[in-house]
């Protein structure tokens, strides 16, 4: 019984909420649903915030990507058959190497329209055309077997490198190493397969389907085989597509060149181009952007959360009011029998955080519980951070102290023979 | 067994005659208690001088509006006086902080009401041991004394019932037992037999005789003049002053 006073104002503070479980219980939902949404939509965005960040990530953050776009249609083309002729060439590859020779790499990509197939098993992935230094500017490791060699270059080899998705679903039993993929019309023998994308628990692409996965070939042999024109059937129409490369990628060593760099870029690109047929791309820039993304809907989150924990204390305070007027005579009691103001203080603060932290734990399971049932059902990625429950918690306990202060504070300073005369 | 004259004697005079025997647990002097009720005042207590000696046995009677509960509430520290100095136990109250009076009530004064007040959520063990929560320092045999009070108070085998799983009587009991539990000097007792029947007041009234027998001071506050003929004096107020002292029947 004469346990520290807290543990005992603790326990009976609790007896009192209990006393009334409808009321305590209602008083508290406000607090748990606050704690709640909180914690499940910091999961959330934390989650699609990442997911941004870590595509942006795989674009490389020293890297500036330019890249071809079809400028919009002219008016004036509306015949059957058309060859539009568009995008980055090789001479804007060349300049660009010859005019700033301090950058670490420049890797031309071409974006080839071909079917792979391997026995039976027919993909269409993206068949990417590009030297050796791809690995290296993209950053994405190997899995198996080796990337595409200078050797393979100068040789115009018929050799390539699979997306782990595309070997998986191309193979799914034997090892792709060394065998023989049909590309087009031609065979090019596989030497090495990257390591996925995203995860390696992603279910492998249907055969035949429009996968994420991709084949990686030698440039000179893409130029030789495959030719610059691409043809595309639109909606009933042939368009034939004449793009030189897809994309280039400058490598910078420091990403304080980042922005120089992409600034030279849109200049150089300005002055040869008479369209708007290419774009150019910062990934650095993309993820400062998402970074402000991030920053916004935190700050749009926090207000709906701050407001609806708010409403949560409001609550509770209101119930605290009625309760301590209710209680009138009891605390005249406590009084006249030697209770100072401090305990009465004690009793009602303990009384309100024991809510409002019965609330908050709740609300911290069902924020717990939220992203999970998100992630099954909406397939969206969520991350817990540590941090939130901690935050969640630290915030019903602040919440149950000052709403709960002021009813203590009312409940304290009455006076004695005022509260033994109430009925 | 009323000495002198009840009409003749003044307040001073009384003070003077009953004051002698003993050594003083509480005293007012010249104690005024006023109430502002909007630009109206109320002069509840008006000059009051009284001394209360160590084991005595008093009644305060008086109409309603008398001042007897203000009297009552002064006394026990839960109010306190617009002027005058009020001791308790050689301590002067009115310079004393809250917290100072809050201990001060806990440990000197025990309280018994008319309507028992005791803590409905709280059973009856819970109920006697409140006062020993907000000692600064509580004994270490508390809980060894509330049982053996209740014990006393013929309840043993309601340790753990509610207040309102109990007859009146039984609540005063708890109530009293309540009071003692700190071992005050004084028991201040507002008209405690108000809410009983009469074979119930009859046990309560035995009751208040054998802690008078012990030695505490009882200070009781009554309407009923059978109640007040149990105490050594009697205390007549009449608007907010006193009126007369008797010299009721010691028991």
């Amino acid at each position: 019984m004469l346990t520290s006073p807290l543990a005992r104002a603790v326990r009976m503070g609790v007896k009192s909420l209990l006393l009334h479980k409808l009321r305590s219980l209602l008083t508290s939902l406000g607090v748990l649903f606050g704690v709640g949404s909180v914690i499940a939509m910091l999961a959330i965005g934390e989650g699609a915030s990442a997911e941004a960040q870590e595509q942006i990530k795989q674009l490389g953050s020293q890297n500036v990507i330019l890249r071809s776009v079809k400028p919009p249609d002219d008016a004036a083309s509306d015949q059957q058959t058309r060859v539009l002729s568009y995008g980055l060439t090789h001479a804007d590859r060349r300049r660009i190497e010859e005019t700033y020779p301090w950058l670490e790499e420049v890797v031309p990509v071409r974006q080839l329209l071909q079917e792979v197939r391997h026995g039976t098993r027919v993909l269409n992935p993206r068949v990417l055309a590009t030297t050796p230094d791809y690995l290296e500017v993209t950053g994405r490791p190997m899995m198996a077997g080796r990337f595409l060699s200078d050797a393979d270059e100068l040789g115009v080899r018929n050799v390539c490198v699979l997306g782990w998705e595309v070997a998986r679903a191309l193979m799914p039993l034997t090892d792709p190493i060394g065998e023989t993929v049909k590309i087009g019309s031609e065979y090019f023998t596989v030497v090495g397969v990257l390591m996925p994308r995203v995860r390696l628990d992603d279910d492998p692409p249907e055969p035949g389907a429009e996968t994420t996965g991709e084949v990686l070939i030698p440039a000179s042999t893409g130029a030789r085989w495959f030719g610059e024109m691409q043809v595309k059937i639109r909606s009933g129409s042939r368009e034939i597509e004449e793009v030189e490369l897809h994309e280039i990628v400058l490598a910078v060593r420091s990403p304080e060149e980042v922005d120089e760099t992409a600034a030279a870029a849109r200049t150089m690109l300005a002055e040869t181009h008479d369209r708007r047929d290419y774009e150019v791309v910062v990934p650095l820039e993309l993820l400062a952007r998402a970074e402000e993304t991030k920053r916004i809907f935190n700050i749009v989150l926090g207000s709906i959360a701050g407001i609806s924990l708010l409403v949560g204390g409001i609550g509770i305070m209101n119930v605290m009011l009625a309760t301590v007027t209710e209680r009138t005579r009891e605390i005249g009691i406590r009084r006249a029998l030697g209770a100072k103001r401090r305990h009465i203080v004690l009793q009602f603060l303990v009384e309100t955080v024991v809510l409002s932290v019965g609330g908050g734990l709740a609300g911290i399971a069902l924020g717990l519980l939220i992203p999970v049932v998100v992630e099954r059902y909406a397939d969206l990625t969520t991350i817990v951070t540590p941090e939130a429950p901690i935050l969640a918690f630290g915030i019903s306990v602040s919440i149950g102290l000052l709403f709960g202060l002021y009813p203590a504070w009312r409940a304290a300073t009455m006076d004695p023979v005022e509260a033994l005369r109430h009925e | 067994m009323e000495v002198g004259s009840p009409n003749g004697r003044t307040a001073e005079a009384a003070l003077r005659a009953v004051s002698e025997p003993s050594r003083p647990v509480a005293e007012l002097h010249e104690v005024t208690r006023v109430y502002r009720l909007g630009s109206e005042e109320v002069r509840a207590l008006d000059g009051v001088t009284v001394s209360f000696g160590v084991g005595e046995y008093w009644a305060i009677m008086g109409v309603s509006g008398s001042g007897k509960s203000t009297l009552l509430n002064v006394l026990g520290c839960i109010d306190r006086p617009t002027s005058g100095r009020y001791v308790v136990d050689g301590r002067e109250v009115s310079g004393m902080d809250d917290d100072a009076l809050s201990e001060l009530r806990g440990r000197e004064i025990g309280f018994v009401f008319q309507s028992f007040n005791l803590i409905p959520q709280l059973d009856v063990f819970e109920n006697v041991m409140v006062p020993i929560l907000y000692r600064d320092d509580p004994p270490a045999d508390a809980e060894e004394r509330a049982a053996a009070l209740i014990e006393r108070m013929g309840l043993g085998d309601r340790m753990r019932h509610r207040p309102t799983e109990l007859s009146g009587g039984q609540q005063q009991r708890v109530a009293i037992a309540r009071a003692l539990i700190n071992d005050p000097p004084i028991l201040l007792a507002d008209e405690p037999t108000g809410n009983l029947d009469s074979r119930t007041t009859e046990e309560i009234l035995e009751l208040f005789d054998e802690l008078h027998r012990e030695g505490k001071t009882i200070l009781m506050v009554t309407h009923e003049p059978e109640v007040g003929a149990r105490a050594e004096r009697v205390l007549h107020l009449r608007d907010g002053r006193i009126e007369r002292i008797e010299e009721g029947a010691a028991c």
